[in-house]
């Protein structure tokens, strides 16, 4: 390569980073204010992707310009009153945009971009939209993931969460879904489902812990930027700080979860050493801080199990009896089936195994436990400890019957062997 | 933006019950009127109930008229309002709102509005 075209490639090289630095930065706050005034979602993005495009091709002829957020959002905003004057309809979203020509040139002569992505993610997580659609609809117009990206994640075919990705964001614009944080009377129950749909987005990444398919890798990291953005736009939602810490906790632990050959690790037999104190010691904090605001919540009181199980590594113990009684106050809250297994295994790790099998035979009648690996996991544990080896051995290959992860199978299969010795 | 709210109701339990009509009528014309109080009602009916409905179509050239509701269902529409609200967490608002939403359904529907440029 001669110098002329070694310099072409490093101009190349400097407009890209530039603009995926932007992209990077910028994406969700672009989205947020374009959508927020034309109401149409995938308009904005179809937008914000022609004026990346363009900006690979001039930065590198003109060199990158001193705001890339404002020139992005110029050109953005000149290809949606383009698609407007296509479509041939849509008065009030033209004049939307006129005013928003207005008010980017007040804003660009002071500060930057107002920052509206709080009010995007409140859109996404409308009553009016599908539970299953809010999360993946927050991943792609806050981050913007792609529609396969977030298709492996949650194990559904690329073309179907396509389409439903489309569906989601013509409704969001057909039934004039209002981009706005709600009012407070209306506020708590509203962001409890945007807290619902990050923590639904780190479940998803979770279950991978090794982030052994590379797709899917990360997508515990982008709910934890999630939770970051919630937390640094409302600081006063103790939820929100109490999501952040619990997903902290959990992710201290990922590189714990497994065994170098990738077999599933319980959380009593895990390399301690393994934590990431750092994560630890920012999720206390944030548990800390929410709870001083005085109002328990669900994700405070997970988050505080979380903490009980990493304060083994001071007391170099666990703590059962503290974390049976935790889990008794998140049963109390959610009345939740799932909350009372957990609860019955604390208790019987507590030594009070009699009393854990009966809250077990409490919920044994509940149809959501019916196949949920961990009821019967925990059945098994239970029976154990109070010496029933037969029933133990039946509960354990019910469990494994019904567990899709396959290390996780091999370790109950290794249990089962045990009881069966 | 403008909405429909149509207001879904079973037919059976009101007809065998005709206190309960006029338990509701004072209710309906106060929510009619906060409706026009507040600027945002377009229009708005009570239908005749399903039994004295007439199902029309045309197959093949042919006009073929059927006695009866297009479809039996458990509760059927029996009224609606047509209101402006500027996005669908008023119309919700209003909807919710509406006597008819405590024992019946109130489906909330945008207009597909028609305007050319």
């Amino acid at each position: 390569m001669g110098d002329a075209g070694k310099l072409m490639a490093d101009t190349l090289a400097i407009a890209r980073a530039a603009a995926e630095a932007a992209a990077r930065h910028s994406y969700g706050k672009l989205i947020a204010f374009l959508a927020a005034r034309t109401r149409d979602v995938a308009g904005a993005e179809d937008a914000l992707a022609d004026a990346f495009a363009a900006a690979l091709e001039r930065w590198q002829v003109e060199g990158v310009p001193a705001r890339p957020e404002a020139w992005l959002l110029t050109v953005a905003r000149r290809r949606s009153i383009d698609q407007m004057r296509r479509r041939q309809t849509g008065i009030a979203a033209e004049d939307h945009l006129r005013l928003m020509a207005e008010e980017i040139e007040a804003k660009d002569a002071n500060e930057g971009l107002p920052d509206e992505r709080l009010r995007l993610m409140f859109t996404c997580a409308h009553p009016a939209i599908d539970a299953g659609m809010r999360a993946p609809l927050m991943l792609q117009t806050i981050l913007g993931l792609d529609a396969a990206t977030i298709a492996s994640a949650f194990l559904v075919p690329p073309a179907t969460m396509g389409q439903r990705l489309v569906r989601a964001k013509s409704r969001i614009r057909q039934a004039g879904i209002p981009f706005r944080v709600p009012e407070r009377e209306e506020l708590d129950g509203r962001l409890d489902a945007v807290l619902e749909a990050i923590y639904a987005a780190y479940a998803e990444g979770w279950t991978d812990p090794n982030g052994s398919e590379s797709r899917r890798r990360g997508l515990a990291d982008e709910a934890i930027w999630l939770g970051r953005l919630v937390v640094s736009l409302m600081p006063q939602e103790p939820e929100a700080l109490g999501l952040l810490a619990l997903m902290l906790f959990a992710d201290s632990r990922r590189h714990a979860r497994r065994s170098p050959c990738g077999d599933f690790v319980p959380l009593a037999e895990q390399d301690i050493a393994l934590w990431d104190t750092a994560m630890i010691a920012e999720a206390e904090t944030l548990l800390g801080k929410a709870a001083g605001m005085g109002k328990v919540g669900r994700y405070q009181l997970e988050a505080a199990i979380q903490s009980a199980h990493a304060a083994r590594l001071d007391l170099g113990a666990t703590d059962w009896t503290a974390i049976a009684s935790l889990y008794a106050a998140l049963g109390a809250l959610t009345h939740s089936p799932v909350v009372a297994v957990n609860h019955a295994v604390a208790a019987a790790l507590a030594g009070r195994a009699d009393e854990a099998l009966r809250m077990l035979d409490q919920v044994a009648d509940d149809p959501r436990l019916a196949e949920y690996q961990p009821y019967w996991a925990a059945r098994a544990e239970v029976l154990e400890r109070l010496g029933d080896r037969a029933a133990a051995a039946a509960a354990c290959h019910r469990a494994i019957g019904l567990e899709p992860d396959p290390a996780m199978r091999r370790f109950l299969q290794a249990k089962l062997a045990t009881l069966e010795a | 933006m403008r909405y429909m709210l149509l207001i879904y109701a079973n037919e059976a339990a009101v007809q065998g019950n005709p206190d309960k009509v006029k338990d509701v009528s004072p209710a309906y014309i106060a929510y009619t009127n906060a409706m026009r109080d507040a600027g945002i009602l377009l229009g708005g009916e009570p239908l005749q109930p399903t039994a004295y409905a007439t199902t029309v179509r045309s197959r093949s050239g042919k006009t073929e008229v059927l006695e009866g509701p297009y479809a039996e269902t458990r509760e059927q529409l029996a009224g609606y309002y047509m209101i402006e609200a500027p996005d669908l967490d008023a119309a919700i608002g209003w909807a919710a709102r509406c006597p008819g939403a405590e024992n019946g359904t109130i489906e909330v529907r945008p207009l597909w509005e028609m305007r050319a440029s």
